[in-house]
């Protein structure tokens, strides 16, 4: 591309969570290389439309611009994605960039992923090693399990898939596929098992993976790869056993 | 079990599904097909069913209380999705939709069907061929069974996948691709049944038989 090319944008804006949204189009000139980011980086500089009028500076969220902290999510031309790795010459143009709906919007782009994080401090997304005496290291892992338990730890909490998510939206209090991946990971951690039970009754709770809809398309949106489904299906056999051992009766 | 309520629900809503509404599914569609040989064949086969011992609790309890629970928290649930096909085209996600698109479709599909034929009967209307032949002279009727009994056959052999995942059966990728192939085959051999009986009432060949 030459020199005086420019890139186009049509970019879904909302000036505060409780005011409807608007598109507002953007001409920028073209530089080699460029992402989503270094776009708006540029309409930051000079924040003037399409139509040559002088306008608000598009808000949008970003922190480690290199695919790792999931914050500069957002739908890019119909899907989710990060915007980092959103590279411009990949891009069909015009570019249309919408914040995910799913969450709250702050402003613009900005999204609230509160719920999120809600979700994780439900399903007790951790592993508890505080004791009022040194517990001493806790049992070893073996390293097969340690290498699939390491795809699990990939998730950034970005919000993808939820975006992509049927049952997750305002209907519904479905906590998504991310968190319930989690459970999956601090569950095979051999010091995070002791507290199996505890993980896998949140997840039956209220808004818990009973209300997965397999869908499947959080597993086809994953940024990192994730094998959502594969613990979505895992958890669901967590479930049944569960059920069936605290109706029944059994040791833990 | 009060604090598990939704899972209990859900879980229940997947299991009558299969047990005993599927169940029920073939074995209507097993009676129906009688007649393919006939219509006296068929009229044995419907007294045979209507013969049965304790008729009213197995109606109630393998049939209308499993299909009414099925049908109301069904539509619940499709109430709770946004469906997003246009977005995301990919394969599960249309079985997804589809599986919501037939099940409202069967709410009034059946609940039409049941009106016709069991209330009709409760009534003192005989449920034979004739009267399935009378109805399906009609081609928005025919039209109208067909599209009922496609989607009872799609939505059941789709549900058999969701169920092995929902209960923790199919786990990996590759046992639950094989469970599609497996729903695909008990869908088209569902479909060839129940399509085949009722193309057997509207055969005049076979009213006298």
């Amino acid at each position: 591309m030459s020199e005086n090319n420019v890139v186009k944008f049509i970019i879904t804006r909302q000036d505060s969570p409780e005011e409807e949204s608007y598109t507002e189009e953007f001409e920028i000139p073209y530089r080699a290389n460029m992402n989503v980011i270094s776009a708006l980086m540029e309409i930051r500089r000079n924040p003037v439309n399409a139509a040559g009028k002088e306008t608000a500076p598009v808000n949008w969220d970003m922190n480690c611009l290199e695919e790792v902290c999931g914050a500069c999510s957002m739908v890019v031309n119909g899907k989710p994605r990060q915007s980092c790795t959103a590279l411009i010459d990949n891009l069909e143009q015009p570019i249309h960039l919408e914040p995910m709906k799913t969450f709250p919007v702050v402003r613009d782009l900005i999204v609230d992923r509160s719920r999120m994080f809600d979700s994780l401090k439900k399903v007790k997304a951790w592993i508890p090693i505080d004791g009022t005496y040194d517990l001493g290291p806790g049992p070893r892992m073996a390293e097969n399990k340690r290498q699939w338990a390491y795809e699990l730890s990939k998730c950034m909490t970005c919000g993808v898939c939820l975006e992509a998510c049927p049952n997750v939206n305002n209907n519904s209090e479905f906590i998504g596929p991310a968190a319930v991946s989690q459970v999956r990971l601090f569950n095979s951690h051999p010091t995070g098992e002791m507290n199996k039970e505890e993980r896998i009754e949140s997840l039956m709770g209220e808004g818990g993976l009973q209300d997965c809809g397999n869908s499947q398309n959080c597993v086809q949106s994953c940024p990192k790869g994730i094998p959502l489904t594969t613990s979505i299906a895992a958890l669901n056999r967590e479930m049944t056993v569960q059920s069936f051992k605290s109706f029944f009766g059994s040791d833990k | 079990m009060p604090e598990n309520r939704e899972y209990f629900n859900r879980r229940l809503h997947s299991l009558l599904g299969v047990i005993p509404i599927g169940i029920f599914l073939i074995q209507h569609f097993i009676v129906n097909h009688f007649a393919v040989y006939g219509a006296s064949s068929f009229n044995a086969a419907a007294s045979f069913m209507e013969s049965l011992p304790f008729r009213y609790a197995l109606e109630i309890f393998i049939i209308f209380l499993p299909i009414l629970y099925h049908a109301i928290y069904g539509l619940y649930i499709v109430f709770q999705g946004k469906n997003n096909t246009r977005r995301y085209g990919y394969f599960r996600n249309w079985m997804f939709l589809l599986q919501r698109v037939t099940g409202v479709f069967l709410l009034i599909f059946i609940a039409w069907h049941v009106w016709e034929t069991r209330v009709q009967a409760a009534l003192g209307v005989d449920v034979n061929y004739d009267m399935m032949a009378d109805i399906l002279s009609s081609p928005w009727m025919l039209a109208f069974y067909i599209a009922g009994v496609l989607s009872a056959t799609f939505h059941f052999a789709n549900g058999l996948w969701s169920f092995a995942v929902s209960w923790g059966i199919t786990i990996t990728p590759r046992s639950q691709l094989i469970m599609t192939y497996v729903s695909i085959g008990v869908f088209v051999v569902l479909s060839f049944v129940g399509i085949r009986a009722i193309l057997a009432f509207i055969n005049p060949d076979l009213a006298n038989i």
